[in-house]
Order: structure tokens, then C-alpha cells, then sequence
């Protein structure tokens, strides 16, 4: 496995979390890593092809990586017996709302915007 | 009754080296992602829901505390930084998918985003739900790195989100395509869309299983939607609960 690539992507996550820090603003040090190494990809013009390997390999198990912050659901067990219903029905509510709006807005923009190109 | 001391005093050696929960951790995974697998893949054997409910009951049944466990399974846990980074390629590989449709799709994710967030936020706060679990569940669209970290920023519980999230991606991935059908929803692309601006990884998964078409579309608006997100939702928290 290509050293210099996992070294790529703990600099960004390095680089990301010391801008939070200095700007002292609320966003994830990672999600800014990961834009700066969006943007570098695109100064480049491409992923090497190394990269992507290591990628692959890291993101084709990235469920198993947050199963020990999961695992963390059991301290909040007294609350989840308090709040179970209000928590249940949120999560089942929402998620019927949100792909419902999702579906009919996307149908309706891409049709909207069709339509504004057979115009022109 | 030697056999017991012996025992015993594996146990308490064991317990105190963070490679038992570590190994634990990783085998209790792979044994839940062979059990998804010789489900077919349904989303209801999600690997990640299975996996918590062995070790959580394994945990509770040894007396062993989150702590004591964590220890252990922060070798794993480390791993999401560099991991969250990574999301950068497959973005990058499904950023010609916008090509002519970037105004269409770029509004619906940040409208599916806010309507996803305020529609839990508000229905839990109507049923009386407390503050740490409101914030906890505002990113609970949003992908598992991400949406710990937004919790971890706006004074909510990252553990308790992981979880949320995870629920929310099977729930979606079990009735999304039904919700869908409701709606009169064919195109491959707007189904892909939809999938992952509410259940992220679990939910693109799901929809590969339609097709490669709505499989890169939920690929797609899962980062996008991670990225509204994480800039977005840790301002709009903050300001709506303190901090």
C-alpha cells in the first residue's frame, strides 16, 4: 500500500483541522479536508491512480469504523427508554417527508429546466 | 476451582489491554456483515445496527464500561478522519453526473437537507424530546463521519448520532423506493437523488441495487449532502439552541 497516500490524506485532515481551529469555526476539521483535497484533485486534473486504490480499500469498510461511536448509544439507554416514541417517529416521519419532497422537487426542476432548453 | 482462578486471571488480564475490545469489535463486524451478506444485502441486517446490538449486550453482560471499551476500539475509530477525507474521490467520480442538471440538483439538496433536519427537529420537539437529542438528531441524513462531527461541533451527542444515522439509513433504504412509487417517481436518477439525501451510504447501496444509474446519483447527493451540511447545520444549531 502506497505510503505517501495515506500520508496525503492525514496532511489534508491535519490541514483541515488547524483551519477550523484558527478561524475557531464550528465545522468538522475532516469535511475540510476533504474539500482542500477535492480542490487539489481538481488543480490536478484527475485521482492517481494509487490514490484511488488506497481509497477503495479504506471506504469498502468504512461502516466498521463507526461502530465504536455507535457502541456509545449505551449511555443514552435511560434516555432512550424516556424518548423512544418522539425519537421513532421523527426518524419514520421525516424520512417519508424528506424523500417525498425530494422526489417530486427534483421531477419538477428537471422538467422545468427541459423545458427552458427546448425554448432556446 | 483452579480452572476458575485461572480463568479469572486471564480475564483480568485481558480486560486491561485494549486488544480485547479491539478484536471484539472487529469480529463481532465480521460476523454481522456475513449475516448481511447471506441476507442478500437487506437493509434491514445492516451490519453497523447488528453489530452495536452484540457488543452493547456483550458490554452490559461482562460489566464493562464504554470507557474501558473505547480504549480498545479507538484504534478503529481513528480511522474516520482520514476516512471522511477519503469521501473526496467518489465525489470527485460522480461530479460529471451534474454536468447539465447542477441547478436542478444542487436546489433539491439544499431544500431535501433543511426539510430532512427541521422536519425531525420539530416533530421530537413536539413529542418532548430533550435538547441533546434534538441536536443529536439534526444530522441524522447526513453520513456517519459527518454527522458526528457536526454533532461533536453543536453540543450534541456524536455516539447518539452515529446511531441515529444508521437507523435513518435503513429506514430509508426499507420504504424509500415505496414513498417513491407513492409519489409517481420513475426516473432512476431522481430515485438515486432521493436515497441519498435521506439515507447516505445505506441508502446508495440500495439504490446500486436498482441500477448503476441511481446508484451514482446517491453517491452523488450523499456528499453533496454531507457538504451543505457540515458548513450549514452546526451555524443553524448553534443558533437555534445556544451553545
Amino acid at each position: 500500500m502506497p505510503l505517501k497516500f495515506i500520508a496525503l490524506l492525514l496532511l489534508c485532515q491535519l490541514l483541515g483541522e488547524v483551519l477550523v481551529v484558527w478561524s475557531s469555526q464550528p465545522i468538522p476539521g475532516p469535511v475540510v479536508g476533504l474539500v482542500l483535497l477535492f480542490f487539489g484533485l481538481g488543480l490536478r486534473g484527475g485521482i492517481p491512480e494509487g490514490l484511488g486504490r488506497v481509497v477503495d480499500g479504506l471506504l469498502a469498510h468504512l461502516s466498521l469504523l463507526f461502530v465504536p461511536a455507535g457502541v456509545g448509544v449505551m449511555l443514552h439507554i435511560a434516555m432512550l427508554r424516556e424518548e423512544w416514541l418522539a425519537i421513532s417517529l421523527a426518524l419514520v416521519l421525516s424520512t417519508v417527508v424528506t424523500i417525498a419532497v425530494t422526489g417530486v422537487l427534483m421531477t419538477a426542476l428537471i422538467r422545468w429546466v427541459e423545458r427552458r432548453r427546448g425554448e432556446h | 476451582m483452579e480452572l476458575d482462578l485461572a480463568l479469572g486471571d486471564i480475564w483480568v488480564y485481558l480486560s486491561a489491554s485494549p486488544l480485547l475490545h479491539l478484536t471484539l469489535t472487529v469480529a463481532a463486524y465480521v460476523l454481522a456483515d456475513w449475516i448481511f451478506q447471506r441476507s442478500g444485502r437487506k437493509a434491514l441486517f445492516n451490519p453497523v445496527l447488528s453489530s452495536i446490538i452484540v457488543l452493547v449486550v456483550i458490554l452490559r453482560v461482562t460489566e464493562t464500561d464504554y470507557q474501558t471499551y473505547f480504549a480498545g476500539a479507538q484504534f478503529v475509530h481513528f480511522m474516520l478522519g482520514p476516512a471522511t477525507v477519503a469521501l473526496a474521490i467518489p465525489l470527485y467520480r460522480n461530479l460529471h453526473l451534474i454536468h447539465r442538471l447542477w441547478l436542478p440538483i444542487l436546489l433539491t439538496i439544499i431544500i431535501a437537507a433543511i426539510v430532512s433536519t427541521t422536519s425531525a427537529v420539530l416533530i421530537a420537539q413536539w413529542l418532548g424530546a430533550s435538547k441533546q437529542t434534538l441536536i443529536s438528531l439534526a444530522p441524522k441524513s447526513v453520513t456517519a463521519p459527518v454527522a458526528m462531527g457536526i454533532a461533536e461541533k453543536a453540543g450534541g451527542s456524536p455516539s447518539l448520532s452515529a446511531a441515529l444515522v444508521v437507523l435513518t439509513g435503513v429506514l430509508g433504504a426499507v420504504i424509500g423506493t415505496a414513498v417513491l412509487a407513492a409519489v409517481r417517481v420513475r426516473d432512476d436518477r431522481v430515485r438515486g437523488l432521493a436515497l441519498g439525501v435521506n439515507s447516505h451510504g445505506i441508502g446508495t447501496a440500495r439504490a446500486f441495487q436498482i441500477s448503476d444509474l441511481a446508484g451514482a446519483f446517491s453517491a452523488l447527493a450523499m456528499g453533496l449532502t454531507a457538504l451543505v451540511s457540515a458548513f450549514a447545520l452546526p451555524f443553524a444549531l448553534r443558533w437555534v439552541f445556544g451553545s
